[in-house]
């Protein structure tokens, strides 16, 4: 199973140049550029390379314009760093879509650090720029499928979760993996309220959480996280509804059994544990069969693992999706 | 006390303050400033404007039974057809906007999704409402007549509160609040209109 993706290259181009460079702030190329993604013509030719630099936070820097157009599915366009940053889903700071990006500004999100526990050898209380200096900042341009059917083209930055899994060695009893958002109160203004049991918790099988697919993000466009897209560390699983990708990550931990994850304690029946994007299993109240693309008028169908159907559905053969959804 | 005659020179205030966000919302739209998702947006906006003036309207009826305020009567119905306007115009928003005359979709959307379902079953009920809204139609239809056809408002807020209720993923506050004030209405007029006057007997 595993060999069928050493030498698929995906829709995903990785070109690291230099690993562990340091790039000059002068190459910074300012995310301006990237605002107004749609003008450029999409370039075939142009091949995309960055600056692989894992120091500290920064995440790459991007030194060529045609860089994410070479990740682009044929029918994506990027959405914006505005709509990205301003159109949001996290409870933590409260209910409303812009709720994330005006009510966030208390959130510290250095320093960071994540815990490590559970059915590994190594439990420990990781740096968060311990880790990145372990690992290689990637880009990877993914689909986001929001449960509530609307969706956007993000370029993230960040690194394979795998490499955390490989640091943590967990023993082979440990089937599951449970994701802890950070507890803060006095930062996270809805956390004030019981809008939901927190912290919020989510969780991943292990073949899940090794997929080359799934990334702990660091930055997108170039930029680290802001506070409303889940700084400085968030989980990016781009078959799975957005919620899934739980955000400000504080805590993982390897368990032996499916671990509690919010949504799907809250509302069994609207929400399964796996939580696949699957055009063919409704949502109780609203059909998945199609979706709004964030910036197009018309709704587009929904796909099957939100496109990534040819990459993950071995993980789920023989399995009644209806069922675990 | 206000009489009705001088409440009548706020008319034209209250018509403009009711209308004014629908003017906004759609210049929004158009100008790009309604957010992110402009017509999730505009349509959360009207269907929680039509529901909020359908409320006003069972506020006035119970609240105009006091002498004292009996003048609101007189904006009952303007209200209640902008109640019609705003949710006309949600359900022309879910219809041409989110879902582009797709009435394949639509009408198994209707059919299959109880919340959407209710939302509907409320918007017909206020046809009736509005068809008999001007006065012509009381002295046609009869006032008794008239009345029990307009008590279909009732269940046309309810529905409507409950189509609010079941979108919403975790905040149930204000709908909650609003099937509330409905309750709390409705059982006021059973007490005066049923139970009241069974007593005197």
């Amino acid at each position: 199973m595993k060999g069928k993706f050493n030498d698929a290259t995906f829709f995903i181009i990785t070109i690291y140049i230099e690993i562990g460079m340091k790039v000059l702030s002068s190459e910074i190329t300012p995310y301006k550029n990237y605002l107004n993604r749609r003008k450029f013509i999409k370039s075939s030719v142009a091949a995309g390379f960055l600056i692989g630099a894992s120091n500290g936070l920064q995440a790459n820097h991007l030194t060529n314009e045609g860089l994410y157009d070479n990740q682009l599915d044929e029918n994506d366009n990027l959405n914006t760093y505005g709509e990205i940053t301003t159109y949001n889903n996290f409870y933590e700071f409260g209910m409303g879509k812009t709720d994330p990006s005006e009510k966030s500004s208390n959130f510290k999100p250095k320093p960071w650090s994540i815990s490590l526990e559970g059915l590994i050898n190594n439990p420990q209380i990781l740096d968060l720029e311990k880790i990145l200096n372990k690992v290689t900042i990637e880009d990877r341009v993914y689909r986001l499928r929001c449960v509530e059917a609307w969706s956007m083209v993000i370029p993230w930055q960040g690194f394979p979760l795998s490499e955390i899994i490989k640091i943590a060695d967990p023993l082979s009893s440990a089937k599951f993996i449970q994701f802890v958002t950070v507890f803060r109160p006095e930062e996270m203004p809805g956390q004030k309220r019981r809008l939901l049991p927190w912290p919020y918790v989510e969780g991943l099988r292990m073949d899940e959480a090794m997929h080359p697919l799934s990334i702990l993000s660091t930055g997108l466009y170039g930029h680290d996280l802001l506070n409303q897209s889940g700084a400085p560390i968030r989980l990016v699983v781009p078959w799975k509804y957005g919620f899934k990708s739980i955000k400000s990550i504080t805590t993982i931990k390897f368990v032996d059994k499916q671990p509690d994850a919010t949504w799907s304690m809250l509302a069994p029946k609207e929400y399964g544990f796996y939580s696949n994007v699957n055009n063919s299993v409704d949502h109780p109240r609203w059909s998945q069969g199609t979706e709004r693309r964030i910036g197009e008028f018309k709704r587009r169908k929904t796909l099957m693992f939100n496109g990534y159907e040819e990459e993950v559905s071995y993980m789920y053969e023989g399995m009644d999706l209806k069922k675990y959804y | 006390m206000i009489s009705t005659n001088s409440f009548r020179k706020f008319k034209p205030i209250i018509f403009l303050t009711i209308i004014a966000p629908s003017v906004l919302w759609s210049f929004q739209l158009i100008n790009g400033s309604l957010g992110v998702n402009p017509i999730e947006k505009l349509m959360d906006n009207l269907g929680e404007m039509g529901l909020r003036l359908i409320i006003a309207t069972l506020l006035i009826s119970s609240l105009s039974e006091f002498k004292k305020l009996r003048f609101l009567v007189d904006i009952r119905r303007m209200i209640g057809l902008f109640a019609f306007f705003y949710v006309s115009c949600h359900f022309l928003t879910y219809i041409a906007l989110d879902h582009f005359f797709d009435l394949n979709f639509i009408i198994k959307d209707i059919i299959k999704r109880p919340f959407i379902t209710f939302g509907f079953i409320s918007f017909v009920f206020l046809i009736p409402l509005v068809i008999t809204s001007p006065k012509k139609m009381i002295k046609k239809l009869g006032y008794k007549v008239w009345k029990k056809i307009h008590y279909l408002i009732y269940p046309a807020a309810l529905l409507s509160s409950l189509h609010f209720f079941m979108l919403v993923r975790a905040n149930k506050f204000e709908p909650a609040i609003y099937i509330f004030i409905i309750i709390v209405l409705l059982l006021y007029r059973l007490y005066y209109k049923v139970i009241v006057p069974r007593l005197a007997q």
